[in-house]
Order: C-alpha cells, then sequence, then structure tokens
C-alpha cells in the first residue's frame, strides 16, 4: 500500500488552496493509499473545535490520519483537548518517522 | 550491518521571515538526535541561514540591550545542528547554493557548511531514503 504524508502549514482561512490538499488527502485515501495529513504552522488554525470548517472532521472519518503539530498548537494558544473531531494532537517526531520510512511527502 | 538513514531538506526561506524555518530546524533537530544522516540543500534565501556575520541587536521598543534580548540567530542553531549530529554518530551535510551566495553577497559561512551547486541537491536526494523541499510561497 502506497502512504503518503501532506504537510499543510498554510491557514485555510486565509489560504483557500488548503482545500485542494484536503482534496487530494481524500482522492489518495478513496484510491486505497494510506494517507497522513500533518498539520503545522498556521495550518493548525483550523483544527480549532467551532471553528467553521467541517473539511478535517470528514477527511478524519474518511480514514485519513489528521495530526497537528503540538508545538503550534501550543504557540497558539490551542489545547489538544479542544481540536475539531477526529484531530489528534502530535509531535514533530512523526514527520520524521514518516520521511525515514520513505513515505511520500509533500509540503504546502 | 544495516543502512544508516539519509534524509534530505531543501531549503528556501531567509532567515527571520517565516516559521518554515522554525520548523524545519526542529525537523533537522530531531533527525539528527537519532543519528541519521542528513543533508540540507539552502537555496536562495535560505543561504542567509548560515551567514557568519548574523549579530545580535537590543530592543529599544522594550528597553533591552543586545544580551538581554537575546535574540536567536540561525547561525547559531546551524553550528549547534552540525554539533549535535556529529555528537551522536550521524552526518549533517549542509551545503549552500553558491550562486544564490553570490547574488546576496553571502559569502562567510559558520564552520562546516560548504558550498555548492543544484547538482549537489540531484545527488542528494538520488542517495536519500526521502526528500522533503520546503518551498517559499
Amino acid at each position: 500500500m502506497l502512504r503518503y504524508l501532506l504537510i499543510e502549514s498554510r491557514d485555510s482561512f486565509e489560504n483557500r488552496d488548503t482545500l485542494n490538499v484536503i482534496r487530494m488527502a481524500d482522492a489518495l485515501a478513496r484510491a486505497g493509499s494510506e494517507v497522513t495529513l500533518f498539520l503545522v504552522e498556521n495550518g493548525v488554525l483550523s483544527a480549532r473545535r467551532g471553528a467553521d470548517d467541517m473539511a478535517l472532521a470528514a477527511l478524519a472519518a474518511s480514514g485519513v490520519a489528521v495530526l497537528a503539530d503540538e508545538f503550534s498548537l501550543s504557540e497558539r494558544g490551542m489545547s489538544a483537548n479542544r481540536l475539531t473531531a477526529g484531530v489528534r494532537a502530535a509531535p514533530i517526531d512523526v514527520l520524521v518517522d514518516h520521511l525515514a520510512a520513505g513515505t511520500r511527502t509533500l509540503w504546502h | 550491518m544495516s543502512k544508516r538513514t539519509t534524509l534530505t531538506f531543501a531549503l528556501m526561506d531567509a532567515p527571520f521571515e517565516s516559521a518554515r524555518t522554525t520548523t524545519a530546524m526542529r525537523m533537522i533537530d530531531v533527525a539528527t538526535r537519532r543519528g541519521y544522516d542528513v543533508n540540507i540543500f539552502a537555496y536562495e534565501g535560505a543561504v542567509g541561514l548560515s551567514f557568519a556575520h548574523q549579530k545580535r541587536h537590543a530592543n529599544a521598543v522594550h528597553g533591552r540591550d543586545a544580551d538581554q534580548e537575546d535574540h536567536p540567530l540561525t547561525r547559531e542553531w546551524v553550528v549547534a545542528l552540525l554539533e549535535q549530529a556529529a555528537q551522536t554518530g550521524g552526518r549533517l551535510d549542509w551545503v549552500n547554493c553558491g550562486l544564490c551566495c553570490d547574488e546576496r553577497g553571502a559569502l562567510d559561512h559558520v564552520p562546516g557548511v560548504r558550498r555548492g551547486s543544484p547538482a549537489d541537491f540531484w545527488r542528494m536526494a538520488s542517495s536519500s531514503d526521502n526528500t522533503l523541499v520546503i518551498a517559499t510561497r
């Protein structure tokens, strides 16, 4: 099974092209790949529970692992306990794990 | 004996401008702590990350002198990462794009950093387990 890691560093409320990354993650998962979407920097802002953006919850429900960088959350005063359903906080070590494992990785 | 993991990162952002620099340094830190072999190709503004003449400055707005402000310098992060890689038995090969250095007059860099070209990036990527390009917008 092919594995993909998509890294989203942009705020979805400021950059609507982040939706294309979510679409790509969804399409790759539907094609049978194992997909992780890692939110980092301002990319974590859309993961705040109550944010008017349901795309992440839908993506997580479809089987994509949606992770939010612990450090980026902390910098922005966001609690790991107050994230959109299906989104989990994770250390940046996860990115290095994926890279070392040869996961196909794309930064946005 | 198993082959050591080798990762390549291409950086493009100039220092002191983007959170991408911090994130990249954090990933390189994890990889060097694990003893991986790590290649860095610093392209365009990223050649400034290791520029040797970066200086701390005071913060007049907050009334702090240079020591109190303790402004982080990326050249010191690069040195720390090179030292960490050496301590953990890994290797950190930091290559600056030579033309990018010339364009910017950024010719003096911290020890352990070398000058190269995009051909080095091709060689790095070809011999790595994985490559991550962190592009500017």
